[in-house]
């Protein structure tokens, strides 16, 4: 666990937790999902705040046993917004999360099961005016209304941001691991089913989901004497290569940037 | 004077005695209920405590000598003192078996004292040095009081000085011996122990006329339907009522700390010390009396507790250190060493199923391993699909298949472990030479359950035996056999209790071991001579304590002409590996390793082979650095003395013919 780990300054601060249903990459049997407990144990990381975990979705046994996952941790009570199946769960969510206002809003980088894009919280963020932080490491502190937090970039470096609450934050596996989920609190936890009008997601009911298949990585042929160029090869990161970094650029110029990427991927055309 | 006095003095210490008793039995019934048939278990008493505590405090010949004479001239001394002194019945009869009685008890009293001078390591001290001084001042003070009434001296002989004198001598004995019984003295092992025999909460490990084996090993199922109660014990007051009248009981004799492996690697446990700590616990207050060995690393005097306090807390300190639990390999060297007939496996993993079940907080890879089993049915979190690829080229024959065997091959989780699988090998090399019908689960098979339920995650080892249940409960065969001791156990002894009358799952399972031995009795298998150096063996905790399985291997490795070279440490006194329990799961630091003490065993017996039965052991002892013995499985052993032209397959037949689902109790 890195240090500040634990956030100062967080007593009386609400947080709400988004959880969801978890697949085990080997066996598929569903349970909590190992980004949304990270996220949980994060908000229990923090003295004093008023945690509550929300999770939209089915209410069915299978599901159960995954969402007593998170009560597990010492979690009393879920919130399960009642959804049918292949429904679109951010305007439950949306308005669950209007309802109860909450300061700050945690959860993990992507589902395990359905969608699973990622972007559930950037489009919570848009319909709510919230600002979103992805790669959340910790929070260091909270005062006045803002949040002092680290977050993760790649290859282990760090950045430390400030941020108004209330806002969305992302956490993926360079959060601290989840801590265990003990039989009996689950099974005493309590789940507040709340059967809300589910809206199908049209464009989802018609995909056909399959599972992944690894894809096979082409080898690089090396052709050196030296078993040591042959070595650097075998053992070398594949670096994404071109890219650069902006700094010190306006919020103007840095969507302009990201938007000729995507024009020169493909991404958009 | 002293005709007036001593019965007053007897009496009063007398009452004194049953007022403490009542206190004690008040402290012990703030545990959680236990039902035990009350007077039957009383009148066992006599016959448990002749027998089977005899049984083990003879193992130590000395000591037990001296309790005979003491204790026995102590029973019988109290007795008449109370007819005779007591009551005033004047017999010279009487008497003369009064001052043979005390003679007896003092001549045993000098072998207490000469056993504490000086005490050795194992034994506490504090009020115990003052323990044959005590017994002396009994046995001298009845008995100069009883010369006169046996006619020996005249009744007024001494005059008043001397009668004072007397008078004092005798009342530090009483006071020992009557009111410390229940007070809390030395002497309160006396009256503890005798109702520990007489309600102890494992009933069969006491022998009866009929015969036959006594041992109760398997651990006890928790009652996981209640919802509202807390899981485990989190306080003194959540075990069972006469699980603290067993810790009462203990004579802190340390005979369990001696033989206790975590306690010689310098791990944080020494299971006399956890008994006494329940009892400080029991009556509230902290260990600063305590006076033998500490857990080696924490010295005493800095834990208390209390009856409804916590046991081990969320932070800080209380009764007891996490560590200390996880520490435990459950090999039960001390439950076999206890002359007391304490459970300390019982209560060890009482409280851990708390700290997994409630708190959720099993050390080091605990709670991974534990992920693992819930996710993927085996401790390593490999792909559950994957079971069988080792024996790939093997063609095994599966139960799916065929559904029924005479032989259920019980493979367990060693089909992850590329040395495991060298045994498996064998032991299928072994089956097939001798024409053995059997079958193997293949990827239906589960974890036993065995790891999960010791490091306290009973739902977890409930869902995966009842798992496993429902599959064995498809198919037809006669028995299980398996050369992991671990699944072993867990199948024959703790499976049992978890069946339904649609499922029964009393089944009659084989360690590999004992299988192999029938199979050579019925000249099934032929070997060469054997060529290899000297060999020792090794008893896996799981086959010899749990389930007194000595002989068999034995008995193989003979049939293969090897002659064992017996570590001092073998049979019931077999020092663990270190690999059960969990521990090294939870891997609890200590000043040395379990297992290089065990290899250093092997080593003190020269032998270049050491012969082991179980895959646990086998990673363990495989783990010491070289130079060392090598490691073989018996299964090896005797694949590897197998003759060529082995009787082909001539059983394969005749045993699907015999297949019947055996559903009957397994009383052994
Ligand atoms: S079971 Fe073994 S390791 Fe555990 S306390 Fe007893 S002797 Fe020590
Ligand atoms: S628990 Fe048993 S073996 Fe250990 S000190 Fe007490 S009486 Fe002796």
């Amino acid at each position: 666990m890195p240090p500040n780990a634990e956030a100062s300054g967080a007593a009386g601060l609400s947080v709400a937790v988004l959880v969801s249903i978890g697949r085990h990459p080997l066996t598929a049997r569903t349970r909590r999902a190992d980004q949304d407990a990270r996220a949980v144990e994060m908000a229990l990381n923090m003295k004093g705040a008023a945690i509550s975990l929300v999770h939209a979705g089915q209410h069915d046994s299978d599901h159960e046993e995954a969402i007593r996952g998170y009560l597990g941790m010492g979690i009393d009570e879920v919130r399960l917004l009642e959804q049918g199946p292949q429904s679109d769960v951010v305007p439950a969510l949306t308005d669950a999360l209007r309802d109860s206002s909450p300061q700050m809003v945690l959860t993990g980088t992507r589902a395990e099961t359905g969608e699973a894009s990622g972007m559930v919280p950037y489009l919570l963020a848009e319909t709510l005016g919230w600002p979103v932080i992805n790669g959340l490491a910790a929070v260091e502190s909270v005062e006045k209304g803002v949040a002092t937090v680290l977050q993760a970039l790649p290859r282990g470096k760090r950045r430390r941001l400030r941020v108004r609450l209330p806002a969305i934050a992302t956490v993926d596996t360079s959060a601290p691991a989840a801590r265990q989920s003990a039989f009996g609190p689950a099974r005493r936890g309590e789940l507040d089913v709340q059967a809300l009008a589910s809206e199908t997601d049209e464009s989802l009911a018609q995909w056909q989901i399959q599972p992944a298949r690894k894809r096979p990585k082409r080898l690089k042929v090396i052709k050196s004497s030296s078993a040591r160029d042959r070595f650097k090869a075998a053992a070398a990161k594949s670096d994404g290569g071109g890219g650069q970094t902006l700094s010190d650029v306006t919020p103007e110029q840095g969507a302009e940037a990201i938007f000729k990427l995507l024009r020169e991927e493909g991404v958009l055309r | 004077m002293l005709d007036i006095l001593l019965p007053i003095l007897l009496f009063a210490a007398l009452a004194l005695a049953v007022i403490g008793a009542v206190r004690r039995l008040r402290l012990w019934r703030q545990g959680r209920p236990s039902p035990v048939p009350v007077m039957k278990g009383l009148l066992q008493v006599p016959r448990r405590y002749l027998v089977d505590l005899h049984h083990i405090v003879d193992r130590d010949k000395y000591i037990s000598k001296t309790h005979v004479a003491t204790a026995g001239g102590f029973v019988l001394a109290a007795l008449m003192a109370i007819v005779v002194h007591g009551f005033g019945l004047d017999s010279a009869i009487l008497a003369w078996v009064l001052l043979a009685a005390t003679i007896s008890m003092f001549v045993g009293s000098l072998f207490v004292a000469k056993r504490r001078s000086p005490p050795p390591q194992r034994l506490s001290k504090g009020p115990w040095m003052r323990l044959p001084k005590s017994l002396m001042a009994f046995s001298v003070g009845m008995f100069m009081v009883t010369l006169p009434t046996a006619g020996i001296l005249p009744a007024d002989a001494g005059g008043w000085l001397i009668a004072l004198v007397l008078a004092a001598v005798v009342t530090w004995g009483l006071g020992e011996m009557f009111f410390g019984m229940t007070w809390g003295g030395p002497m309160k092992h006396a009256f503890a122990g005798a109702l520990h025999l007489a309600w102890h909460r494992r009933p069969e490990r006491f022998s009866d006329r009929k015969g036959g084996e006594h041992r109760s090993t398997g651990l006890k199922a928790l009652d996981l339907e209640d919802s509202s109660k807390s899981l485990g014990v989190e306080k003194p007051t959540d075990f069972t009522w006469n699980q603290l009248l067993g810790f009462d009981a203990c004579v802190q004799c340390g005979r369990c700390e001696a033989m206790c492996p975590a306690f010689a690697a310098g791990q944080p446990l020494n299971p006399k010390k956890l008994i006494q700590d329940m009892v400080i616990g029991m009556a509230g207050g902290t260990d600063g009396n305590y006076h033998g060995s500490p857990y080696p690393g924490k010295p005493v005097g800095e834990h208390g507790g209390s009856p409804n306090g916590p046991i081990v807390p969320r932070e800080g300190r209380a009764l007891v250190d996490a560590e200390t639990l996880w520490s435990c390999t459950t090999c039960r060297a001390c439950v076999e060493e206890c002359p007391m007939m304490i459970e300390h496996v019982d209560a060890i993993v009482d409280m851990r199923r708390f700290l997994t079940l409630e708190h959720g907080n099993t050390p080091n890879k605990g709670a991974e391993v534990l992920d693992n089993l819930i996710a993927t049915d085996n401790p390593g979190g490999f792909d559950p699909d994957s079971r069988l690829h080792w024996a790939a080229d093997l063609n095994l024959p599966l139960m799916a298949d065929k559904k029924e065997a005479d032989v259920l091959l019980w493979l367990g989780d060693g089909v992850f472990d590329m040395r495991n699988q060298r045994t498996l090998r064998s032991l299928i090399k072994v089956l097939r030479a001798a024409g053995v019908d059997f079958a193997v689960l293949g990827n239906e098979e589960r974890d036993s359950g065995d790891v999960a339920r010791r490091l306290g995650d009973e739902a977890t080892f409930q869902a995966l035996a009842k798992r496993n249940i429902r599959t064995m409960s498809q198919y037809r065969f006669s028995r299980i056999v398996t050369c992991d001791p671990h699944s072993f156990h867990v199948l024959k002894n703790e499976y049992g209790e978890l069946g339904t009358s649609e499922m029964p799952s009393s089944y009659e399972v084989y360690h590999h071991s004992t299988f192999i031995n029938e199979l050579v009795k019925a000249e099934q298998l032929t070997f060469k001579a054997w060529k290899g150096g000297s060999v020792t063996y090794h008893d896996p905790c799981y086959l010899g304590r749990y389930n007194g399985e000595y002989e068999a291997p034995r008995d193989v490795l003979r049939a293969l002409g090897i002659e064992v070279q017996e570590m001092a440490r073998s049979g019931y006194r077999s020092r663990c590996c270190g690999g059960g329990g969990g521990a090294p799961i939870t891997d609890i630091p200590g000043k040395q390793r379990i297992p290089d003490m065990r290899m250093g065993d092997v080593r003190e017996t020269g032998a270049d082979t050491v012969a082991v039965g179980c895959p646990q052991c086998t990673a363990m002892l495989e783990g010491v650095v070289e130079p060392r013995a090598d490691i073989k499985d018996i299964a090896e052993l005797v694949a590897d003395a197998l003759l060529a032209d082995a009787p082909a397959e001539k059983g394969a037949s005749k045993g699907a013919t015999q297949t019947e689902r055996n559903v009957e109790e397994v009383t052994s």
